[in-house]
């Protein structure tokens, strides 16, 4: 399913990452996925969190920027194969991916959250194959 | 040694009723032949009767960059286009840069110019000299081949951009001197030492110009190198290298008052002062033909020492630059200013984001980096879309200054920004002696 994504700019340097983690936890919101990418200057910090425009918000309150994206969230059950399954759709539809990291779900299996270049089209894939809760 | 002792050694009373003779003559023409200069003087109510001899000089208006933008590119030209051989350029404040038009002539008093000055360094028609500065708009390469040509030398016209073929010829074709700027020699030098050929190199001359530089800068190359090291000054709008250099006494540079009157004013009220004291200098060219400058200010702050030199030369000499009136930075021997970096990021989306230059000098080569804030805008959760950012702000840069600068995309309020004014420049270099 579509949700949204908490993006944050950074630079690089020593504790930026827990300011930006202290402005959550002060404002009671839930990280359940996580990733950085970066380069030698900079990196961005993508988050899936429970309320996504709290987290906003109290990031620029905090003076810090950050962004909503829609990425995709698919569930992935604990066994071998599952998460392979999910990319070889969309490999074989010629969709891009841009980005992925693991989060948590609701139950215990696994999910990933997936940035593709176009998110509408993936979406409509993952249904028609029944990838999707 | 002294290229044109006839000229060089005149006696102070031999030189400025020259100046003032030269100076009348130079009014005359400008009011007659250019339509700007004559409508100025005509704003302050003179007329070339006024002016009779170098006393009445601070009555002339000046000229700055402004009027340069305003006649841009050839509303100066005293000639028709049809005498004009040359042109030359350097960057202004604004985008459009500054002109530089030439005649035979001034071509002809420009080679002599920097012909005094090269034998003021030592260098004669037995020297091989390689030419380090850049060759084309820039004054340097051509300024500085001219004055070598002139005198006789070998020139080897190298041009800037291949360290390793200059080091490479200046050990095989046995080079004696080089004109390039302070910090490229000192890189050079570096290059040697680095690849174990110090003492393979002939050379026992440098001429030195195109930015400010200190005398522990010479007295490392002198040292690292085994020569001596000359400072040599000129600009675009003046003639560019040949305007002045310093003889072996390094008193300050013996400037060549027969063509450029030179002055000190002060730079907030405009007032001429004591020449003694320091300003900001003010050249007006004598015998220019293509585009004489009547009060040119070169935002350059020194002093001049009429004193007669130890050299036996009775030219004055201009001082140690202490530093600009203006927010110009000279990087690389290449001109800068914030507003031009400013423009160029106006381009990149339409309003300009926060920006900083931080100038550094690392391993004597200026670094620029330039830290763009990353305002929502250009924000994107893709690292790929923040390079091509980055990327096309390099290449605008590099079109609008010619220099590759480096960027670096900070967090939004992530550089100083102070109430009025923002500070855009951070220059840690140490260039100007205190
Ligand atoms: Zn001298």
């Amino acid at each position: 399913m579509l949700a949204k994504q908490v993006t944050v700019f950074i630079e690089n340097r020593e504790g930026r990452l827990c300011e930006v983690l202290e402005i959550l936890k002060e404002n009671d919101i839930n990280v359940v996925g996580a990733s950085i990418a970066d380069t030698s200057d900079f990196g961005l910090f993508r988050m899936i969190v429970n309320e996504p425009q709290k987290a906003c918000d109290a990031l620029k309150a905090g003076g810090i920027m950050s962004k909503l994206t829609d990425i995709i969230s698919v569930v992935v059950p604990h066994k071998a194969g599952s998460l392979e399954k999910v990319l070889k759709v969309i490999n074989e539809a010629g969709i891009n991916i841009e980005y992925m990291y693991g989060m948590s779900s609701q139950n215990s299996d696994a999910a990933i959250a997936i940035k593709t270049e176009d998110l509408e089209a993936t979406q409509a894939l993952l249904e028609k194959h029944k990838l999707t809760e | 040694m002294i290229w044109n002792e006839a000229k060089e050694c005149m006696s102070r009373d031999e030189i400025e009723s020259l100046q003032s003779a030269r100076l009348v003559k130079a009014v005359n023409r400008v009011y007659h032949n250019v339509e700007y200069y004559r409508k100025k003087m005509q704003a302050k109510g003179l007329e070339p009767g006024d002016i009779r001899g170098i006393e009445d000089l601070h009555k002339l208006p000046f000229t700055t960059y402004e009027d340069l933008n305003a006649t841009y590119p050839f509303g100066l030209a005293a000639v028709p286009k049809s005498e004009l051989v040359r042109l030359q350029a350097s960057s202004g404040t604004t985008g459009k840069p500054k002109i530089a038009v030439y005649t035979r002539r001034d071509i002809d008093i420009w080679s002599e110019c920097a012909a005094r000055c090269m034998t003021m360094a030592g260098i004669t028609r037995d020297d091989i000299i390689q030419v380090g500065y850049g060759y084309g708009l820039f004054t340097g390469g051509l300024g500085a081949h001219y004055g070598a040509e002139h005198i006789g030398a070998l020139v080897v016209p190298m041009s800037t951009g291949n360290t390793q073929k200059l080091v490479t010829m200046m050990v095989d074709c046995e080079v004696t001197a080089i004109a390039c700027t302070p910090s490229y020699l000192l890189h050079v030098a570096e290059t040697l030492r680095d690849q174990g050929l110090l003492d393979k190199i002939k050379l026992k001359v440098a001429l030195c110009g195109a930015e400010p530089w200190t005398d522990n800068m010479r007295s490392q190359m002198e040292e690292l190198l085994n020569i001596k090291a000359f400072d040599i000054y000129g600009l675009t709008e003046i003639c560019g290298p040949g305007v002045a250099t310093d003889c072996e006494y390094h008193k300050g540079l013996h400037i060549w008052e027969d063509h450029f009157l030179p002055e000190i004013i002060d730079p907030v009220t405009g007032e001429q002062i004591d020449s003694s004291e320091y300003g900001e200098l003010v050249i007006t060219t004598l015998t220019k033909e293509g585009m004489p400058l009547l009060r040119y200010r070169t935002k350059d702050l020194t002093s001049i020492d009429k004193t007669p030199c130890e050299c036996g030369r009775t030219m004055a000499r201009i001082q140690r630059f202490k530093g600009r009136s203006d927010d110009m930075l000279i990087i690389r021997g290449v001109n800068v200013f914030p507003s031009q970096v400013e423009a160029a990021l106006l381009t990149i989306d339409g309003t300009t984001p926060h920006y900083m230059m931080v100038v550094d000098r690392k391993d004597n080569e200026d670094t620029l980096e330039v830290q763009v804030e990353v305002e929502e805008r250009f924000f994107s959760d893709e690292i790929k879309e923040l390079e091509a950012l980055s990327n096309k702000i390099k290449a605008t840069l590099k079109t609008a200054i010619g220099l590759n600068a480096k960027i670096k995309l900070v967090e939004p309020n992530g550089l100083v920004h102070s109430e009025g004014k923002t500070k855009h420049v951070t220059d840690n270099r140490k260039l100007y002696e205190k």
